[in-house]
């Protein structure tokens, strides 16, 4: 576990006030940062992850010897150029990579926090994250940007911090989570919370998890991360090393395998009560509703510039819901920029290799740099 | 930059809020901000255009001005700029209606097809005008309602909206249009740029 002994981490001493009321303090927040942050202070970008990222955005995650979840954009020469910008990701709270969590060990009994853990919100990971601003004594970052659960968190940081972020990208995300997302998410918790292994919460990392649970919640939201027509181009109704169908219920189908495979691997890397608190928060997010219903309120003070992206096959978090953020935005005159990427590899399309996007990002990020330092815009 | 763009950025102040409906590559816009410190936003149809206006850090925003332009409230901007697009739209009585509810001042542009080839075409030849600035075939146009200059004017006489000041672009020459003038600049421009007020 040396590598664990490696995580970056700061201890957020004073008291945070999470949204069910409950008070926390003294409590961890792991981190990772690519590329230097300059004397000036200005080239700061906050990254936030999705629901099953961390903070290894780019290269090798050190813990699971994969490549980092966003290694397509974030890196040396890359939409998120780490030769300009200082990158700042870090794990949310309620995540099992190293912040507060329930996999965190309660020093009294000296097992997982498991249900006992609060339940958050995406309001609380943001306000635990902005202790990173201090921390590194940033004025003013120079962008925040994240997809999916990414993007909320951009949403709710600039509406807790209109001041604090020259550029925001939210990306494939909401400004007020669907019925549809939440009937998916409420799939995978029932799908972990019916594993014996579960056990109200309280299992024990070490002995038995309630890993077919979890595998079982992956492989239903990896479903709504693609698209119909990325599947049935990608697998179609191929089998899986062999030619025939064996009339039984083995992954006779690529798909199958492909599923159940995925499900595996993030057993390995993902804690169950982790899964249940973050979805969770994803839930419970409506921006909209925290300004009783009128968006713009959320951005009333704001001058950031905002650049908000969808894509063509993004089901899950579809073009609408995007340009319901960017609607709210043009009605108080704010600066937006907004386009939807055409691609078939659906919600899952910002964390993949989709050049337009990438390059859009890169070009915007460059160039809105330079003319902040140039002209003072 | 275009002859007719550098009209339209004479029509503007500085220090004014801009939306230039139809942005393009965001050339004009460009040019504003630089030269002109506005404030300025942008409305493209086309993703290829709209990505080259992101990337060069312009506030534009995929969308088409029969659609979009509703969520821009009430004489939110300075300026709004229509250019050459005004043909294209299912409804143009519609989509002027909306850049003056959403402008304090409109500049609007249209190709003009009263020019004397697009009337010798038609006279001669008999068939549908294909000239440098309409280069399509009627069956590819995406011009759906060709208007002349003298068509633009009554629309606006009808409609109550008041016109501030008519330019004629002609090649490279320019000139002002005036009611004197106006059959025979009607004759012979290839593109009208208005700058209307409600």
């Amino acid at each position: 576990m040396s590598n664990l002994n490696k995580m970056k981490s700061i201890l957020i001493e004073k008291t945070l006030k999470l949204d069910c009321g409950k008070e926390i303090s003294n409590f961890p927040l792991a981190y990772e940062t690519y590329g230097n942050l300059n004397e000036k202070k200005d080239n700061a970008i906050l990254i936030f992850h999705a629901l099953t990222g961390d903070q290894y955005a780019s290269g090798i995650n050190p813990i699971t010897k994969k490549e980092g979840w966003w290694n397509y954009a974030v890196g040396p020469g890359k939409s998120f150029d780490t030769d300009k910008f200082f990158v700042i990701c870090a794990n949310v709270i309620g995540g099992c990579m190293g912040s507060y969590g329930p996999g965190t060990i309660d020093p009294f009994t000296k097992k997982p926090i498991g249900t006992n853990f609060p339940v958050i919100t995406i309001n609380d990971m943001v306000n635990a994250q902005y202790n990173l601003l201090d921390y590194f004594k940033i004025e003013k970052l120079f962008a925040v940007a994240g997809g999916s659960m990414g993007g909320m968190q951009v949403l709710q940081f600039v509406s807790n911090f209109p001041n604090k972020a020259r550029v925001a990208i939210p990306i494939a995300c909401t400004a007020s989570h669907s019925a549809q997302n939440i009937a998916f998410n409420e799939l995978g918790r029932q799908a972990i919370m019916s594993d014996s292994n579960w056990k109200e919460g309280l299992y024990d990392e070490k002995s038995t998890n309630p890993d077919k649970g979890l595998a079982v919640a992956r492989m239903a939201a990896h479903i709504t991360y693609l698209s119909k027509q990325g599947l049935q181009e990608k697998f179609g109704r191929n089998l899986q090393e062999r030619s025939d169908l064996k009339f039984g219920f083995d992954a006779d189908f690529q798909i199958e395998s492909y599923l159940r495979y995925q499900g595996s691997v993030f057993v390995d890397r993902f804690d169950a009560n982790s899964y249940l608190y973050i979805t969770r928060a994803m839930d419970y997010f409506d921006l909209t509703k925290q300004f009783n219903g009128n968006l713009s309120k959320a951005f009333k003070d704001t001058k950031t510039k905002f650049f908000v992206i969808s894509f063509t096959s993004d089901w899950l978090y579809p073009t609408s819901e995007n340009k319901d953020i960017v609607i709210a935005l043009n009605a108080i005159g704010a600066d937006v920029g907004f386009v939807e990427i055409k691609t078939d590899k659906g919600h899952d399309s910002f964390l993949l290799d989709v050049p337009d996007f990438l390059s859009t990002i890169k070009n915007y990020l460059n160039t809105t740099y330079s003319n902040i330092n140039e002209r003072g815009i | 930059m275009k002859e007719e763009f550098k009209i339209i950025s004479k029509f503007i102040e500085e220090k004014s809020r801009v939306l230039d409906v139809g942005c393009g590559d965001g050339i004009l816009m460009e040019y504003l901000s630089k030269n002109k410190v506005v404030d300025i936003r942008g409305l493209e149809i086309s993703k290829e255009k709209v990505k080259k206006c992101l990337s060069k850090g312009l506030a534009v925003i995929e969308g088409d001005a029969e659609n979009d332009l509703k969520q821009f409230p009430d004489l939110s901007f300075d300026y709004v700029i229509l250019s050459q697009t005004l043909q294209a739209f299912m409804s143009p009585e519609k989509v002027i209606e909306n850049l003056l509810r959403v402008g304090k001042k409109v500049i609007v542009t249209i190709p003009n097809f009263g020019h004397w080839k697009v009337r010798l075409d038609l006279l001669f030849k008999g068939e549908m005008p294909v000239t440098k600035n309409l280069p399509y075939q009627w069956y590819n146009t995406p011009n759906l309602h060709m208007c002349t200059i003298q068509d633009f004017y009554n629309f606006c006489n009808n409609k109550g909206i008041n016109i501030y000041k008519t330019i004629s672009l002609n090649g490279e020459k320019i000139s002002n249009i005036s009611n004197s003038n106006l059959k025979y600049k009607n004759l012979i421009s290839e593109l009208g740029i208005f700058l209307l007020e409600k």
